[in-house]
């Protein structure tokens, strides 16, 4: 695997907890990988598969999605949603031949930045092991073989 | 129902803590607890070797659990506390630290072996507590230990640092296990102080200072007996109360004992199979203050 | 969408982002990207000429969208939407890349936070040509206000808003309002009797025309939207007619159970099953403990003599809980603190030794009307020769609670001051960590300890023990300690022990906080909406925070917390409406098919079935922008104003664009 590769993520992060846990570990000067690009999104709930899809289609290596604890969603159960969805987002990701590791969901509160800075570094580096994905290449690849 | 075990005796068993082997494998046998000696185990890594040799004694720690997993995975049971809590910190950071977890695992492989990090470490206490329970022990009971003025002496480290059976300062279990098999625990205020460990080789007054304290409290509230968890501390307060009572000027002579003595004798379980002979105090007069 | 004409705003942010990001190169960069007409640096971006840059450009370069790559939207995004509406534009039409709080001040290499920045506002000029004008939605406001728990702090706010003019509705839990302030003796550095300065403050609430006191409730459900909240309240069954009770008290000396250990005397003294807490209590109304009075406990009480010495007849074992609904505006949280539970530090000895008491024991024991009579008496009644305070218990302690409590330095000084006054031959023991006397005329008082005789250990206290080891020991307490500036451990054998217990949250703050709709920090503590600028403020707009709910503080901060809590409220409710963020959904009647997914799991209920068009439709006025519903539709039908499909899409693109 070549240890210069650099992997593209993309963070969706509900605005109430985790896109203000991101803030703190701003404010709070905590260093972390800077691979991931944030998103933000009202809550959690808000994020379709079909974002996770097209991040992974356009490049991405990987996908977070952070939203609030169980229990303090700010849209009382959004999150919950986004914890049922979760499982059955996985198995599709699976189906189509994604390994495991690539998409994650994390609860992160507006008062973990360390809890913030500390996953996307890990989460970087779960990603680099994974090595890249290219799957937009991959879909080409099949493309021509078929046409 | 059985409950199976993989045992960890460590070097002690061999020595100076025979009789806690052997009391401890007559007390399971009585209470249906199969315990599987680990073959080939080695030292736990104790002793100063830890502040020495972190990584060297991670190591060889790590090799007992190693082979705990070898042999299915089951819970590894130890008696001694400073085992039990060796075998335990190596388990923590070996899951805490990823650079440790490689390196150890590197070692590991030029013996052939490998370790996942999934193996509970368990003191013999909390197994015949909290997995037997003590109603099922009050229930195999033959002897009340009633009349039996009893210091539960957990030692610093059975529950330390963090406490993960019982309270880390103020632990409770033994106390309940003896009140199980009848016997009246005492106010033992000192419970959890230190021995005097290893110091009593090295700095020979301060291990004799905390022994002191140990045996005074214990007087003071009229313990017939001290039982204990772990065989330094059963060594420490046991043999060294002749040097106590010269440092201090006191006539200590009381018995101490292991728990599994203790609770093998209430069991029913024949005194020369709980190894009761081999204490420097006798026992016997003590003992006979139990009611037939 | 083609023709879009794109501002980008690259802000300086002084060195905090041009200090990492090379600013020049990105500015360069994004000039060239697609629809860009305009890419500026500036340094400050936020001033008034930085602001003054985006209208001018709108009026004559014809802007249509504008990005500002600076600090995070949480704190400038209005900012710069007024300056795009300013210069004529629609304030939707703004977007901010946050590269100061997510890229600058968090990447370790320069060069990679400059490839970051890059990233982060190239997703955000890919979304802009998506952006839609949009109106803010306007809504009335409730000019109420509620608050809920009366301490100090509650009482202050509360007093502040009803003084304004404003109606306000004060929720308390315990039958009286008053707080820990209430229990206390003297309060530090100045010795002001806590009583004497509280109780006019108790009085007037509970007379004033504007307030309406709610004692003996809480707070079961929090409904509704900014500036419109629905409040349901439980109020307890008191058993006793308030109405027609005077406060007299001869119930309460009539009644035949006097041995319930009193809350009010954290359980040193007794009160009866029906009581008033404490002489001043406000409101003055007796109040029945369901579960020590014999008639509602056991069904029979032979005498029932409070009914006998009751005048005016107003016990009513019959009274049940009552369910109150408020409408309010905006809501101010005061619920206060709790004292750390000492028996979890079991080295100390609480609750087996008896001679080892909490902060606040020793506060009703020093009182004039506490159990005592203010005499500072062991159990045995005696005076204590020798007496050590313990600072940090639980408190500055990883295994408990790490943070510094703030208050306990100072109330152990004003401990010590209170036994030497009042046993000026006992020997006192003061064993802290660090001595934090930080407040005005906090360290003064320190230094007047220190000449009062007091004896300062640097060293935080190993144990307490009942273990003697010397003559001089015998029947006393030890207190095992490093004295850290001598280098040597200490055994000080005394006869009482104070523990100076931390403030922990209230053991209900987590569920508290989500009835209201925020959040808690690590600490357990309410989470202010900004540590520095909004410490009084929550997360949800009109919802604020006073005293030491928010975390640990003495009586002068609280107070002025509450200032500021009040002052936050009232120009909250002083408003006749609130503008609300648009983003919210809207479903296309022409698209839906009438599954009906959408409307089960919308958090709000804001979405309803049209039986008749066989469509779902959104409620506008309780949608309150979560998403849920797009996200969950199988064919997309339900959008989100302001966070489309085509702008996440858009905002993807852009961020893996390069």
């Amino acid at each position: 695997m070549s240890t210069d590769f650099e992997p593209r993520i993309i963070g969706f992060l509900c605005r109430w907890c985790s896109y203000n846990g991101a803030d703190l570990a701003g404010t709070s000067r905590m260093k972390y990988l800077p691979n991931m690009v944030p998103i933000r999104t009202n809550c959690s709930g808000r994020v379709d598969p079909t974002h996770v899809l097209k991040a992974l289609a356009d490049g991405a290596d990987g996908v977070l999605i952070a939203g609030c604890h169980p229990g303090d969603c700010h849209y009382i159960n959004g999150n919950y949603r986004t914890a049922g969805r979760y499982p059955l987002m996985e198995k599709l990701l699976e189906q189509l031949g994604l390994e495991h590791g690539r998409v994650r969901l994390e609860w992160i509160s507006a008062a973990e930045g360390d809890k913030f800075a500390k996953t996307v570094t890990e989460f970087t580096e779960q990603i680099r092991a994974l090595g890249p994905l290219d799957w937009g290449k991959q879909f080409e690849a099949e493309e021509a073989k078929t046409a | 129902m059985t409950l199976t075990y993989s045992y960890f005796p460590g070097c002690s068993s061999e020595a100076t803590g025979k009789a806690y082997d052997i009391s401890t494998r007559a007390v399971c046998d009585k209470l249906d607890i199969e315990l599987k000696e680990l073959p080939d185990w080695n030292c736990c890594g104790s002793t100063s070797y830890f502040s020495i040799r972190e990584l060297e004694s991670f190591g060889v720690s790590a090799r007992n659990l190693a082979i705990a997993q070898e042999v299915g995975g089951m819970d590894l049971v130890a008696t001694c506390s400073a085992c039990y809590t060796i075998l335990a910190k190596t388990n923590r950071y070996f899951s805490e630290d990823p650079v440790l977890h490689e390196t150890i695992n590197e070692a590991l492989e030029a013996a052939g072996r490998t370790y996942d990090g999934n193996v509970n470490v368990r003191h013999i206490l909390d197994v015949i507590v909290n997995d037997l329970g003590c109603e099922t022990v009050a229930e195999k009971v033959t002897r009340r230990m009633t009349k039996l003025r009893v210091a539960p002496y957990y030692g610093c480290q059975a529950t330390r640092p963090k406490g993960t059976f019982d309270d880390p300062e103020f632990p409770t279990s033994l106390d309940h296990l003896l009140e199980a098999v009848g016997a009246e625990p005492i106010y033992y205020p000192v419970k959890t102080k230190c021995c005097g460990g290893m110091l009593m080789m090295t700095q020979e007054d301060a291990a004799l200072r905390l022994c002191h304290e140990l045996l005074k409290c214990a007087q003071d509230n009229g313990a017939d007996v001290i039982v204990t968890t772990c065989p330094l501390c059963e060594m420490n307060v046991e043999a060294y109360q002749k040097m106590v009572n010269k440092a201090y000027g006191t006539s200590f002579n009381i018995p101490v004992m292991y728990f599994t003595q203790l609770l093998g004798y209430a069991l029913g379980v024949d005194s020369k199979a709980l190894a009761l002979q081999m204490q420097i105090v006798p026992v016997e007069n003590v003992l006979a203050k139990v009611p037939a | 969408m083609a023709d879009e004409k794109i501002a980008v705003y690259f802000c300086d942010c002084g060195t905090n982002i041009a200090g990492k990001v090379d600013v020049d190169e990105v500015v360069k960069w994004a000039a060239e990207q697609p629809n860009v007409t305009v890419a500026r640096e500036y340094k400050y971006m936020c001033s008034d000429p930085g602001q003054d840059l985006i209208k001018t450009d709108i009026k004559e370069l014809g802007v249509t969208r504008v990005v500002v790559a600076a600090c995070s939207p949480t704190m400038h995004e209005p900012t710069f939407r007024k300056a795009a509406a300013d210069g004529g534009l629609n304030p939707f039409l703004l977007q901010m890349a946050n590269v100061r709080e997510h890229c600058s001040w968090v990447t370790e290499d320069p060069v990679e936070a400059t490839e970051k920045a890059k990233r982060i506002l190239s997703a955000q000029i890919h979304r802009l040509p998506f952006n839609e004008a949009l109106q803010p939605i306007e809504v009335p406001v409730n000019p109420d206000v509620m608050v809920v728990g009366a301490g100090i702090a509650g009482i202050e706010a509360a007093l502040k808003l009803a003084d304004a003019g404003k109606k306000v509705f004060v929720v308390e839990r315990d039958p009286s309002i008053g707080g820990h302030m209430a229990m206390f003796d003297k309060t530090f550095p100045t010795l002001d009797c806590s009583a004497c300065i509280l109780t006019p403050k108790m009085s007037a609430l509970g007379k004033h025309p504007n307030i309406t006191l709610m004692a003996y409730s809480e707070v079961t459900e929090v409904s509704g939207y900014v500036g419109n909240f629905k409040v349901k309240v439980r109020k307890k069954a008191r058993y006793v007619d308030t109405d027609k009770c005077t406060g007299c008290a001869a119930c309460t000396e009539a009644c035949v159970v006097q041995k319930v250990k009193s809350e009010f005397d954290v359980g040193l003294g007794y009160r009866p099953a029906i009581y008033i807490p404490f002489p001043q209590a406000v409101p003055l109304k007796a109040t029945i403990d369901p579960a020590k009075c014999l008639t509602l406990s056991k069904g029979k009480c032979a005498k029932q003599s409070c009914v006998s010495a009751c005048g005016p007849g107003a016990i009513d074992f019959g009274q049940q809980d009552e369910q109150v609904e408020l409408d309010v505006g905006a809501i101010i949280m005061a619920t206060g603190f709790e004292l750390f539970d000492c028996e979890r530090e079991a080295r100390y000895g609480y609750g087996r030794l008896a001679n080892v008491i909490t902060s606040l024991e020793f506060e009703r024991l020093s009182n004039a009307s506490g159990p005592t009579g203010g005499h500072i008496v062991m159990k045995n009644g005696e005076a204590p020769k020798s007496v050590a305070i313990l600072h940090c218990v639980g408190s500055r302690d990883e295994n408990y609670q790490e943070f510094c409590s703030r208050v306990c330095c100072m109330y152990s000084l004003k401990f010590a001051h209170l036994i030497k006054e009042h046993l000026p031959e006992t020997e006192v023991y003061e064993l802290y960590i660090d001595m934090r006397a930080y407040g005005k005329g906090y360290e003064e008082f320190y230094k007047r300890l220190m000449d009062e005789g007091v004896h300062f250990i640097r060293g935080r206290a190993a144990e307490v023990s009942d273990v003697a080891l010397a003559p001089e020991e015998e029947g006393r307490l030890v207190v095992k300690a490093e004295d850290t500036l001598l280098g040597i451990m200490r055994r000080l054998p005394v006869d009482m022990v104070i523990l100076s217990a931390g403030l922990s949250p209230r053991r209900d703050a987590k569920e508290v906080a989500q009835t209201f709709g925020f959040g808690c920090s690590a600490n357990g503590f309410y989470l202010e909406r900004h540590p520095k600028l909004e410490p009084a403020s929550t997360m949800t707009d009109g919802v604020f925070l006073a005293g030491a709910c928010q975390y640990p503080k003495d009586i002068p901060d609280a107070v002025a917390q509450a200032g500021a809590a009040a002052a936050g409220a009232l120009t909250f409710v002083n408003n006749p409406t609130v503008k609300v963020e648009p983003t919210i959904s809207y479903i296309d009647p022409e698209k839906c098919s009438g599954c009906h997914i959408c409307v089960g799991l919308c958090p709000h209920a804001a979405i309803q079935f049209n039986a008749e068009k066989e469509v779902a439709e959104v409620i506008e006025a309780a949608c309150k922008g979560c998403g849920v519903c797009v996200a969950a539709c199988g064919s997309n039908v339900p959008q989100q104003r302001g966070y489309l499909d085509k702008q996440i899409f858009a905002e993807i693109e852009g961020a893996l664009a390069l």
